[in-house]
């Protein structure tokens, strides 16, 4: 690699090349952030970089955008909404699909094979194809529209990419490890508490970030299970209730959506390198 | 260690006893949660009987009445939830694994599998194969008056080709473009210093959602009529360099490839990131060998580099693909599917909710399913080929 690189590295083409792109893939957001802090007035009469041309002029910057949204148009409840949905939804699939994928990495039994075909055949399947029967069934037991409803349908949603990252990532584990331990008496619970969960953390926690930001973002599946009810709005949702109501109305929809942003931003900036395992590891969904 | 409880007989009861009570304390814990939350009003419901608890009985009937502490209500709920969900579960786990402990080595053997993977198994069973049965067969019997092919028949239709046609432009320019911008950027900056910094601002959209850049891009194809000032930044410079303000998201077949660079601006660092991987394990003697016979840099590139990485340009292709096929958000929350931009998932959502068309949606998230199919047979051949699903 070294060796191939020093011809490249003075090359001055490239290096604008690099910071063009760079600029390029950043200018939408950057005119979403600048946009929602600017007057009302002065949005609609001039672009947003005039703004950044002048940055020291007087009362062009301001917070009212948020508050307005913050104060009308439930952005609190939806906020608190997409917490109590994510949280949930991120932490109880790695708990059973650990489980899962010990046993299918490391346990002897019948249809092993045949079943973990079956979670990988599950990998691809759309969404689509569960929206129908379930909500029949929820339907039936009363569970359309509430949160029970939602962490179960993301649970099971989730869980064949977890137990495939999972099962890839335990079954690599040494073998001495679990002949070992065998020999000590441990059982098979046993080893997976102390052994195998403690040496996966780093592919439960890029798991973790994977489906967090997958639940965190989703607007679909919350539009199903949820409903569009004031009091059920996650975030997404809440910021599509804006788009409806308040299309040309730019102060509020720049700053909406960045409340929606904020939190998939933070983690990704937090855990940069957690979440580049994650997507080096969730290509398959 | 099976010596010292032998000696030891209370704690050997102890022992003998505290499985089989976690299991049922955990059952019961997962139960009673499931009670409480299986309700709309399970949240105000439930810090409401708290507060009754607590002699607080004016915010309890505030609560029950929709006002008070909502969010606290919320709050409490979520915290539940996260307790149920995994203490519950893992009482359980512990509980019943414990139980199985005690049977005889050979049932032990037996069981135990079972007890790590029903729930998984089963949790997949009701939310992914049963309904995917039920929605191919729904497909076939549901407002078909009589025709059970009446569904696919329809898909016949100018309406439904020019659907299916758009879905085909969305494959092949979305997964395209992501892949070979992808591709272009993860060659450039393996190059330049500070690498790292320049990868985070191509990968830096895949943390927001489809609907977050919808509304980042609207603004950005903002059009206001010629002579006004153009507050997006589109039509900003398409009208210095002299042209006149385009409807980008109003106007065909223009629209459909607007909404696909959204996409593309999305997806492009994940095909950036994996493929940037992949570069960095070619061997660094290949290069050098291709390099002493006098190869330029973009040759090397080109005709060594690409096809050893082609592996990984192909799981990233297939991974893009299957996105894309399901692409929903973009479109609802841009146009609504309408001036020629539906696709499968959109209409299928528009059928089922404001058409209340069982069947017809049914059709549509079959004809999904079918485009995904191979990529799930290359899958689990994948698997039985490295000896795993055998």
């Amino acid at each position: 690699m070294a060796a191939w690189r020093p011809a490249f590295i003075r090359s001055a083409p490239l290096r604008i090349a690099v910071v063009a792109i760079c600029a390029l893939w950043s200018i939408p957001t950057i005119g979403l952030l600048v946009t929602s802090v600017r007057n009302p007035a002065d949005i609609s009469t001039s672009g947003w970089w005039e703004a950044l041309l002048n940055p020291f002029e007087q009362g062009q910057w301001t917070l009212g955008n948020y508050q307005a949204v913050i104060a009308s148009e439930g952005f609190i409840t939806a906020f608190i909404n997409s917490l109590v949905v994510t949280i949930p939804s991120t932490v109880i699939p790695i708990t059973i699909a650990a489980f899962a994928a010990y046993a299918f990495a490391w346990i002897n039994f019948p249809l092993r094979g045949l079943l973990f075909a079956v979670v990988v055949g599950l990998l691809v399947v759309p969404l689509q194809m569960a929206f129908i029967p379930v909500l029949r069934l929820f339907g039936q037991v009363g569970l359309n529209g509430t949160f029970l409803g939602i962490w179960l349908a993301h649970t099971a949603f989730g869980l064949p990419l977890a137990i495939f990252l999972l099962y890839n990532f335990i079954s690599q584990l040494p073998r001495d490890l679990f002949e070992s331990a065998a020999i000590d008496g441990a059982s098979h619970f046993q080893v997976f508490i102390r052994l195998v969960l403690p040496l996966s953390v780093p592919a439960i926690g890029a798991f973790a970030i994977f489906q967090f930001l997958w639940v965190w973002n989703d607007l679909l599946v919350a539009l199903v299970f949820l409903g569009t009810g004031e009091d059920q709005r996650v975030l997404p949702s809440a910021l599509n209730v804006l788009i409806g109501n308040r299309g040309g109305q730019w102060h509020l929809l720049t700053a909406g959506a960045f409340l929606t942003m904020v939190v998939p931003l933070a983690v990704f900036l937090l855990l940069q390198r957690a979440f580049v395992r994650g997507i080096l590891a969730g290509s398959v969904k | 260690m099976a010596i010292e409880s032998r000696d030891n007989t209370e704690i050997d009861l102890v022992r003998r006893l505290a499985p089989p009570l976690a299991a049922v304390v955990g059952l019961v814990v997962v139960a009673i949660g499931v009670m409480i939350l299986a309700d709309r009003s399970a949240a105000t419901n439930l810090l409401a009987s708290i507060y009754e608890a607590l002699g607080n009985g004016q915010g309890a009937i505030d609560l029950r009445n929709g006002v008070g502490d909502q969010l606290l209500a919320k709050l409490v709920l979520g915290v539940v939830a996260v307790f149920v969900g995994v203490a519950g579960i893992w009482m359980l786990y512990i509980g019943v694994s414990s139980i199985v402990g005690l049977l005889s080595p050979k049932w032990q053997a037996r069981i135990l599998p079972w007890v790590f993977v029903v729930p998984a198994i089963a949790l997949l069973t009701v939310f992914l194969i049963y309904p995917t049965i039920g929605t191919i067969i729904t497909s076939f019997t549901a407002q078909t008056n009589g025709d059970p092919l009446a569904h696919y028949k329809a898909l016949n239709s100018p309406a439904y080709l020019s659907l299916l046609q758009n879905n085909v432009i969305w494959l092949v320019v979305g997964t395209g473009g992501s892949v070979l911008l992808g591709l272009l950027i993860a060659g450039l900056v393996d190059r330049v210093r500070r690498e790292a910094l320049a990868k985070t601002f191509i990968f830096l959209p895949l943390a927001i959602s489809f609907i977050g850049a919808s509304v980042i891009w609207r603004f950005m194809y903002e059009w206001k009529p010629d002579g006004q000032p153009q507050i997006g930044l589109v039509n900003a410079v398409w009208t210095a360099l002299g042209g006149e303000p385009i409807r980008w998201v109003q106007t065909q077949p223009i629209n459909t490839y607007a909404l696909i660079l959204i996409f593309v601006w999305l997806q492009t660092g994940f095909a950036m990131v994996v493929l940037s991987a992949a570069i960095k394990g070619v061997s660094v003697e290949v290069i050098e060998a291709a390099r002493l016979d006098g190869a330029s840099e973009r040759q090397i590139f080109m005709w060594v580099i690409v096809p050893i990485i082609k592996g990984s340009i192909i799981t990233v292709a297939t991974t893009i693909a299957i996105v894309v096929l399901k692409i929903f958000d973009i479109i609802y929350v841009m146009t609504g599917g309408r001036n020629g931009t539906d696709v499968l998932a959109n209409r299928m959502f528009v059928e089922f909710y404001e058409f209340f068309n069982d069947g017809r949606a049914a059709a549509l998230a079959t004809v999904l399913f079918i485009a995904v199919l191979p990529v799930m047979f290359i899958n689990v051949r994948n698997l039985r080929r490295q000896g795993i699903g055998s």
